[in-house]
C-alpha cells in the first residue's frame, strides 16, 4: 500500500518552535520519590500533539517512571502532569485517555488475540458491531487477521508485539505510551518494526511517547528526544541536534561514538572558539560562539567519522591537524575504526568508510598518519 | 552405516528406562493392586464366625480343584446389600454432599488468604507459607481433638460468647454437622491455600496494570484476569480436598454426632463393631469406584495444564 507522502509533513513538523502552539502533554516541576530514592527530580517537559517523542537514558534514569506517571500507574510526589489542558492528578489509569504498550506486552494469556484487542472496547461498553469492526481494523493494521483465534502463547515474539500494539491502539488513545516496545525483538525485526512504527504514527496522526535505552531506536523513530540522567532531563532536541550539537559531555557520550578532549578556552576572534588542548599538543579551532570566559575549562568533542585520516600532511594550513601513529584498527565491515595514538599519549578515533572491497589497507598498523578536521566538524562543550 | 551405530546405545538406555518405569509399577502392584484385589475378594466373601471372620479363606493345600470350589463360593451378595439397604447409599450421598459443601467453604476461606499471601512483600511470603504448613508439625488427630475443647458446651467458644453477652445459653455446636464442617475446613485449608498461592504468586502484575490501562477498575480486573488465571490452582485445590474429605472418618467421628452420616464412619462401624469384613470391604471398593471419577478428572486437568506449558 502506498501511504500518504510523509516526507513533506515530516520535514516541516516542528510545533515546538512555534510559540503559538499549546503543548499537548505537560510535566510541570514533577518530582517522584520512592522512599529515599528520587526517581524524577523537579522535571518540566512539554510534548506536542502528533509528536513522536522519545525518553532516552540508561536504566534507572527515571524515564519509565515519568511515562508511568502519565499512564497513571505512579502518582507524582510533587508537581503536575497535564494532558490536553487537563490536570491528570488523582485520575486512576482506568479513567485516563492514554494507553500503554508494555515492555513485557502483558497480553492476557487466557484470551485469544481477538479478545485481547477487544478488551478495552468491551470495557467501555462499545456496541458489539463497532467492536467487531474496530478489532478487524486493528488486526488488518498489524497484519494478524489469520491469527485472531490464537492464544498469545501460540504466537512468535514479533506477532505478540504486534498484538500488544493493536490492543493499545484499539481505543484510539490521546497518547500511546510505548515502554521499550522493541526490546524483546531481534535486531533485524527491531529495525523493520522501527520504521513501521513511525509510518503508523504518521498514518494515525496520534501522539506517541516512547521510552527506550537504545539510542539508535530513539533516533530512528522520534521527532524529538529527551536525554535523561538521574531523574533530570539533560537535553531535549531533534535527533540531528542531539547528535551534532550535544549540550554536554553526558549527551555526547551517550549518543554514538565520540572523541572528547579536555582543554582551556583561549582568546579567539569573534564567531569562533579556540581551545588550548594538552592532549593534541595544539590549539583546536571551532566555528562556534562560546559564552564561557577565557581560561575556563572546556571540552572538544568530535565524532570519529568527522576526523579525516591520511598519510600526507594537509595542504590547507587553516584546518585542525595533529600527527599520530595507528595503534589499532577495528574492522566492522562497513567502516573501519582507527585508533590513533598521538605523541602526547592521547588516543583519537577516526573512521573510514570501506567504499571498496578491502584487499590491502592503504593505512595500516604503526603507520604515521595525519588527523585533520574542519572548523565546523566538532563542538566545544562547557559541561 | 549410521543406522547400525545408533542402534545399540539407545537399546542400552531403553533397558535403564524400563527399570525406571518398572519401579513405580512394582510399587503400585505390591502396595496397591494386590491389597486391592485382596479387599475385593473379601468383599465377595461371606461373613463367618471364625478368624478371619469370613469364608472362603483361600487355601492352596487342596490343589487347583479345591481353589476352584472356593472361587465358586464367592458371591456379590454384599453389593446387593449395599444397594438394597438405603442407609449405605444415603451415607455415600451424605459424604459426597459434605465433601462438596466443605470444598466450596474451603475455597471461599482459602482464596483471600492465598491472595493476601501472594500480594505481600516478597520477603514476608516465605514466613507466611511456613505458617500455613506449621499445623502439620502436630498430629492431625490431636488438632481435631483440640476442637472438642473449643466447640463443646463448656468450651472456649461458648465461654467467650457467654462472656461477651452475645448469647445467654451455650450453643450446641459439637456433635452437629456444624462442628464437622468447622473441623473439615480447618484441617484441609492448607491443601487449598498452597496450590492457590502457587498460581497467584506466579501471576504477572503487569497484566493487572494492562487491564487498568484498558479501562478496567480493580474489582472487575480481579474477575476478568486474576480469577480465570488462578483456575488451575482452584481446580487442583478442590480435587486435593474433595477426594480425601469424601472418605473422611476422624473428623465426623470426633466432632460429629449420630446424625452425621459419612461413609468413612460406616466403614469403620461395619469393620470394627459389626466385624462384617465382607460388607466393610464392599463399602471400601464402592467408595474407591466413586472417587475414581474425580481422580481421573483431576489427572486430565493436570495433563491439560502440562500440555499448555
Amino acid at each position: 500500500m502506498v501511504g500518504p507522502a510523509i516526507g513533506p509533513i515530516r520535514r516541516s513538523f516542528a510545533p515546538w518552535n512555534d510559540p503559538g502552539v499549546k503543548p499537548f502533554i505537560e510535566f510541570r516541576h514533577v518530582t517522584k520519590r520512592f522512599g529515599e530514592f528520587v526517581a524524577v527530580d523537579d522535571l518540566s517537559l512539554q510534548i506536542y500533539e502528533r509528536e513522536f517523542f522519545a525518553l532516552l537514558g540508561p536504566s534507572g534514569c527515571g524515564k519509565t517512571t515519568l511515562m508511568r506517571m502519565l499512564g497513571g500507574f505512579d502518582e507524582p510526589t510533587d508537581g503536575q502532569v497535564l494532558l490536553d489542558g487537563q490536570d491528570l492528578g488523582g485520575i486512576p489509569p482506568y479513567r485516563r485517555p492514554t494507553n500503554m504498550m508494555f515492555q513485557s506486552y502483558a497480553l492476557f494469556p487466557h484470551m485469544s488475540v481477538w479478545d485481547n484487542i477487544a478488551f478495552g472496547l468491551r470495557q467501555d461498553g462499545t456496541p458489539k458491531a463497532e467492536i467487531k469492526a474496530r478489532v478487524e481494523e486493528m488486526l488488518a493494521l498489524v497484519k494478524l487477521e489469520k491469527f485472531a483465534r490464537r492464544k498469545p502463547q501460540q504466537l512468535s515474539g514479533g506477532q505478540r508485539q504486534r498484538v500488544a500494539l493493536a490492543r493499545s491502539l484499539a481505543k484510539k488513545p490521546k497518547v500511546l505510551l510505548l515502554d521499550e516496545p522493541l526490546g524483546a525483538l531481534d535486531k533485524k525485526l527491531r529495525e523493520e518494526t522501527q520504521f513501521e512504527l513511525t509510518d503508523l504514527q504518521m498514518k494515525l496522526g496520534m501522539t506517541f511517547l516512547i521510552v527506550t535505552h537504545d539510542q539508535e531506536e530513539a533516533m530512528t523513530v522520534a521527532d524529538r528526544i529527551a536525554v535523561m540522567d538521574q531523574g533530570r532531563i539533560v537535553q531535549v532536541a531533534t535527533p540531528a541536534e542531539i547528535y551534532e550539537q550535544p549540550n554536554s559531555r553526558y549527551v555526547a557520550d551517550f549518543i554514538g561514538d565520540i572523541n572528547i578532549l579536555e582543554g582551556h578556552l583561549a582568546p579567539a576572534p569573534p564567531g569562533s572558539t579556540r581551545l588550548e588542548c594538552a592532549a593534541t599538543g595544539a590549539n583546536v579551532e571551532v566555528r562556534q560562539e562560546t559564552a564561557a570566559p577565557t581560561g575556563g575549562q572546556a571540552w572538544f568533542a568530535i565524532r570519529p567519522e568527522k576526523v579525516r585520516i591520511s598519510l600526507d600532511a594537509p595542504t590547507d594550513p587553516s584546518v585542525n591537524a595533529v600527527r599520530g601513529e595507528v595503534w589499532d584498527i577495528g574492522y566492522l565491515g562497513d567502516v573501519s575504526i582507527y585508533h590513533v595514538r598521538l605523541s602526547t599519549g592521547a588516543t583519537l578515533k577516526a573512521t573510514i568508510t570501506n567504499a571498496t572491497r578491502l584487499v590491502e589497507r592503504p593505512i595500516t598498523w604503526e603507520d604515521k598518519v595525519w588527523l585533520t578536521w574542519s572548523h565546523d566538524a566538532g563542538v566545544i562543550l562547557t559541561r | 552405516m549410521a543406522a547400525t551405530d545408533t542402534v545399540s546405545p539407545p537399546a542400552k538406555r531403553s533397558g535403564m528406562r524400563w527399570l525406571v518405569v518398572a519401579i513405580p509399577f512394582a510399587w503400585l502392584l505390591i502396595f496397591f493392586l494386590i491389597p486391592f484385589f485382596n479387599v475385593f475378594k473379601i468383599s465377595l466373601s461371606t461373613r463367618a464366625r471364625a478368624l478371619p471372620p469370613y469364608k472362603p479363606v483361600f487355601d492352596l493345600s487342596e490343589g487347583l480343584s479345591g481353589l476352584w470350589s472356593q472361587i465358586q463360593q464367592l458371591s456379590p451378595a454384599t453389593y446387593l446389600q449395599l444397594v438394597s439397604d438405603s442407609k449405605y447409599w444415603q451415607a455415600y450421598l451424605s459424604s459426597l454432599q459434605i465433601a462438596l459443601i466443605s470444598t466450596v467453604l474451603i475455597l471461599v476461606v482459602a482464596y483471600p488468604i492465598a491472595y493476601g499471601m501472594a500480594r505481600t512483600r516478597a520477603e514476608w511470603r516465605g514466613a507466611l507459607v511456613m505458617l500455613v504448613i506449621l499445623p502439620f508439625w502436630t498430629s492431625f488427630l490431636i488438632r481435631v481433638y483440640a476442637w472438642i475443647g473449643i466447640l463443646g458446651n463448656e468450651g472456649l467458644l461458648n465461654g467467650f460468647l457467654l462472656w461477651t453477652g452475645v448469647i445467654d445459653r451455650p450453643l450446641t455446636i459439637l456433635t452437629t454437622n456444624w462442628a464437622v464442617y468447622i473441623g473439615i475446613v480447618y484441617s484441609y485449608l492448607p491443601f487449598m491455600i498452597l496450590p492457590l498461592y502457587a498460581t497467584l504468586e506466579k501471576m504477572d502484575d503487569t497484566l493487572l496494570e494492562a487491564a487498568a490501562d484498558l479501562g478496567c477498575p480493580p474489582i472487575q480486573a480481579f474477575w476478568k484476569i486474576t480469577f480465570p488465571l488462578s483456575l488451575p490452582g482452584v481446580i487442583a485445590g478442590c480435587f486435593l480436598v474433595f477426594i480425601p474429605i469424601t472418605g473422611e472418618f476422624v473428623i465426623p467421628e470426633l466432632l460429629g454426632g449420630s446424625g452425621t452420616m459419612m461413609i468413612g464412619k460406616t466403614l469403620w462401624y461395619e469393620f470394627f463393631n459389626n466385624r462384617n469384613w465382607p460388607l466393610a470391604s464392599a463399602v471400601a471398593v464402592v467408595l474407591l469406584l466413586i472417587l475414581v471419577v474425580p481422580i481421573v478428572l483431576f489427572q486430565n486437568v493436570l495433563q491439560a495444564n502440562e500440555a499448555k506449558k
